[in-house]
């Protein structure tokens, strides 16, 4: 393929649009831009929250002040000026939703417009939903078919109120408040999330999962994932995410928190969909995320599974403490960059228990003048014995102005782990757009299959229903992008 | 069939390709014959629609439409296949699914629905049995970590699938042992028809004893220098290119 042509199809890639961009014309409850004690309080008192949610969250903020931004991930990030942001902004809607018809109109049909219908009926019947919009939870289904099994799938907000001592068991205790500059941040000014707490022998009957969109401008999203499973119990849960499309960065600084006990299993699947910016690398949202899981128990199982594509800056670790003898973790990523984006993302696992075993697959994709970087910690404690792990960080280029970055960080302090690593980074040639080409394929068909064909191992680990789409958004964040 | 008329041919400003008159008729067999550095997987390149090179004179029909201008991927459409020396891999693109999306492209242009996922496999299995191509092959990356001759039956095997008008065979012989060359000359036999074309390029006349050319071409630095019947084959095993090069002042 000629030069020029190259040029020409990797700039209608970049062209394509952002297709969530759009803004929901609401009224919010929102109070004013700026962070401190008062601030605090003030998000407290809206959320009629309990002492003790009070205290976690001024303890967080007074460390968060002495805390700076980190600097060592491999990406340029203007200085973020935390006074500029507003830090809780909620839909005006009736204090407590009854049924569907509760539900704000104008957000009920940018769901809709989302392919998120909020309508029970309209839903997959084995998926439930729980709907966090800006600063707060609008909606979640099959509560009561949940609740029959006990389990317990609800806003973070509302398990404040309602399970308010199993918020004080568990929160904090797998992403402590002082564990980061954004996990403490989080932690003083978190506003809602989902909370999903699965009895003892429990399989849960069907998917949980949570769609968070930001919506509301010069806002900060910062929300709160709990996940409890009990011995031999079982949840696939899957967080989706998008915003519209504006010129000003806005910040998105999540927490997960995992407790896997005894001879239970958690999936945790993300497909990551935040607004990137624009081609020129202006807006978009800084995501920061600290996401992590324990296998406390024995046998405990984790696996962590995600389609990133989204977000201007991406800084995001999922981790598992491996703690419980026997228990596993595996993390599958596909992280794809394109125009101006940035990503520094990748896992780190921690062999604690003996015999625990953890496998990094990592693929990651980049275009347009994108950087893109895999960091990864593999840790095996000093008394931990038999501990095993496997690595692979493939990178795959689509032009020459993209770059691929691998940091893998090993640190084995037991003579006994077997710990193996293997990076490949490859380029989408146009000898193979060529082949394609001659069969009947079009370059875009074919970028698409040989890009859904690279990130398949990570595709095949997500649940069915939303494989489907984050192979169309693979295809999408990069259409015609070829090298 | 397909038509090229004065055809000049350069790559980064070096002319290859020296006005080449070409005439093939349905159910036509030629063999384009010379040695190495000729020209020959270039024309066959150009035939595909491949923009490394620069047609700067002359026109090609074929079926009657000028191509030049049309997409690789249009020509293909069209009946144009190419069998590539150099087969290319992809991995991660399994062969099942290439082919699937291939073949439903192929009928998508013809104006017919895309085959059911049992019809196409029905597909798959006769013309895997057509070529004599191992599962194990077929089961894999698109010619991942293929040998050379097993690449060059995946080449037929995926000509069979889809049943051009025109084949141009680059080298298909080469590479392969004589048993496998045997396989490959009859799967281009069972699938010549009294409609469709064939181009077989070559360098040796072993291939033209199972593959029986009407016309045979000699072409020698950019130019096609010699159109004769299939004996002139017999003629360059025997005495070799150098009387060719003789004869055009080299
Ligand atoms: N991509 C290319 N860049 C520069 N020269 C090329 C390229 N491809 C072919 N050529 C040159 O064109 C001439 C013809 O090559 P080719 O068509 O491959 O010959 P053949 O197939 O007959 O052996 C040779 O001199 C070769 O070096
Ligand atoms: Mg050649």
């Amino acid at each position: 393929m000629a030069k020029e042509e190259q040029d020409k199809i990797l700039d209608e890639v970049t062209q394509s649009d952002y297709k969530y961009g759009f803004v929901t014309d609401i009224e919010n409850d929102d109070i004013g831009r700026g962070l401190s004690e008062d601030v605090i309080r003030m998000i407290s008192a809206k959320k009629n929250e309990p002492e003790f949610m009070l205290e976690f969250r001024l303890k967080a903020y007074r460390h968060w002040l002495t805390m700076k931004m980190p600097e060592w991930a491999y990406l340029k990030i203007p200085e973020i000026n935390y006074q500029d942001i507003i830090y809780y902004s909620a839909p005006k809607q009736k204090a407590k939703l009854e049924s569907m018809d509760d539900v704000d109109p104008e957000i009920r049909a940018t769901f809709d417009k989302l392919g998120i219908p909020l309508d029970e009926q309209k839903l997959l019947s084995n998926v439930a939903v729980d709907v966090v919009m800006d600063s707060s939870s609008v909606k979640t289904t099959f509560k009561q078919a949940l609740a029959e099994k006990g389990v317990i799938f609800c806003s973070f907000s509302d398990a404040v109120q309602e399970h308010p001592d199993l918020i004080q068991e568990y929160m904090g205790t797998v992403v402590p408040i002082q564990d980061n500059f954004f996990a403490a941040l989080n932690s003083a000014v978190f506003s809602d999330g989902s909370f999903v707490y699965i009895p003892k022998g429990v399989r849960c009957p069907m998917e949980l999962s949570t769609y968070f969109r930001i919506n509301a401008e010069n806002t900060g999203q910062f929300e709160r994932t709990l996940i409890v499973c009990e011995d031999e119990s079982y949840v696939s849960y899957l967080e989706g995410c998008t915003a519209p499309m504006r010129d000003e960065n806005q910040l998105h600084a999540a927490i997960v928190e995992i407790i896997v006990k005894d001879n239970a299993e958690v999936k945790y699947s993300t497909v990551q969909n935040w607004y990137p910016g624009n081609k020129e690398g202006l807006g978009g949202i800084y995501n920061f995320v600290t996401k992590r899981g324990i296998c406390e128990g024995k046998n405990a199982k984790l696996m962590w599974a995600q389609v990133e594509t989204g977000s201007a800056v991406t800084w995001k670790y999922p981790s598992t403490i491996l703690k419980g003898d026997g228990s596993s973790s595996e993390f599958y990523s596909v992280a794809v960059t394109n125009n101006h984006q940035q990503a520094d993302t990748g896992s780190k696992m921690i062999h604690i228990g003996n015999n625990t075993k953890s496998t990094i697959i990592s693929k990651g994709i980049s275009a347009g003048k994108s950087s893109n970087s895999y960091r990864g910690l593999v840790k095996v404690t000093k008394n931990c014995e038999g501990a095993r792990n496997f690595s692979q960080c493939d990178s795959l280029l689509l032009g020459d102005k993209c770059g691929a970055h691998t940091f893998p960080y090993l640190e084995i302090g037991n003579k006994s782990a077997k710990v193996e690593h293997e990076a490949t980074t490859s380029k989408i040639g146009e000898d193979q757009i060529f082949y394609c080409n001659q069969r009947g394929i079009s370059t875009e068909d074919a970028i698409g299959l040989i890009v859904n064909g690279y990130a398949k191992e990570v595709i095949n680990k997500m649940p069915m229903e939303f494989a489907v789409e984050a192979q169309k958004l693979l295809a999408i964040s990069l259409e015609g992008s070829v090298g | 069939m397909l038509s090229i008329k004065n055809l000049h041919v350069s790559i980064d400003g070096k002319e290859i390709l020296k006005g080449i008159n070409l005439e093939i008729k349905p159910g036509e067999v030629h063999a384009i014959m010379g040695p190495n550095g000729a020209g020959k997987s270039t024309l066959a390149s150009v035939l595909a629609g491949r923009d490394l090179y620069e047609v700067t004179e002359g026109e090609i029909t074929f079926q009657g439409k000028n191509i030049l201008d049309m997409a690789p991927e249009d020509r293909a459409k069209e009946g144009i296949f190419l069998g590539f020396q150099y087969p290319i891999e992809i991995p991660g693109v399994s062969t099942v699914n290439f082919m699937k999306t291939a073949v439903n492209e192929h009928r998508k242009h013809k104006g017919l629905d895309p085959l059911t996922a049992s019809d196409f496999l029905k597909l798959m299995r006769d013309k895997k049995a057509l070529v004599e191509i191992d599962s194990k092959l077929t089961n894999r990356s698109v010619n991942e970590g293929f040998s050379g001759g097993e690449k060059k039956k995946n080449e037929i095997f995926q000509m069979a699938m889809l049943e051009p008008k025109l084949a141009v065979l680059d080298e298909t012989d080469s590479g392969l042992d004589i048993d496998a060359l045997r396989i490959v000359a009859n799967g281009v036999n069972k699938l010549k028809t009294a409609d469709n074309s064939t181009i077989v390029i070559t360098h040796y006349q072993r291939l033209l004893d199972y593959i029986i050319p009407d016309v045979v071409h000699v072409l020698f630095d950019g130019r096609i220098v010699k159109t004769a019947g299939k004996e002139l084959a017999l003629e360059l095993e025997e005495k070799g290119y150098d009387w060719i090069k003789e004869e055009n002042g080299k």
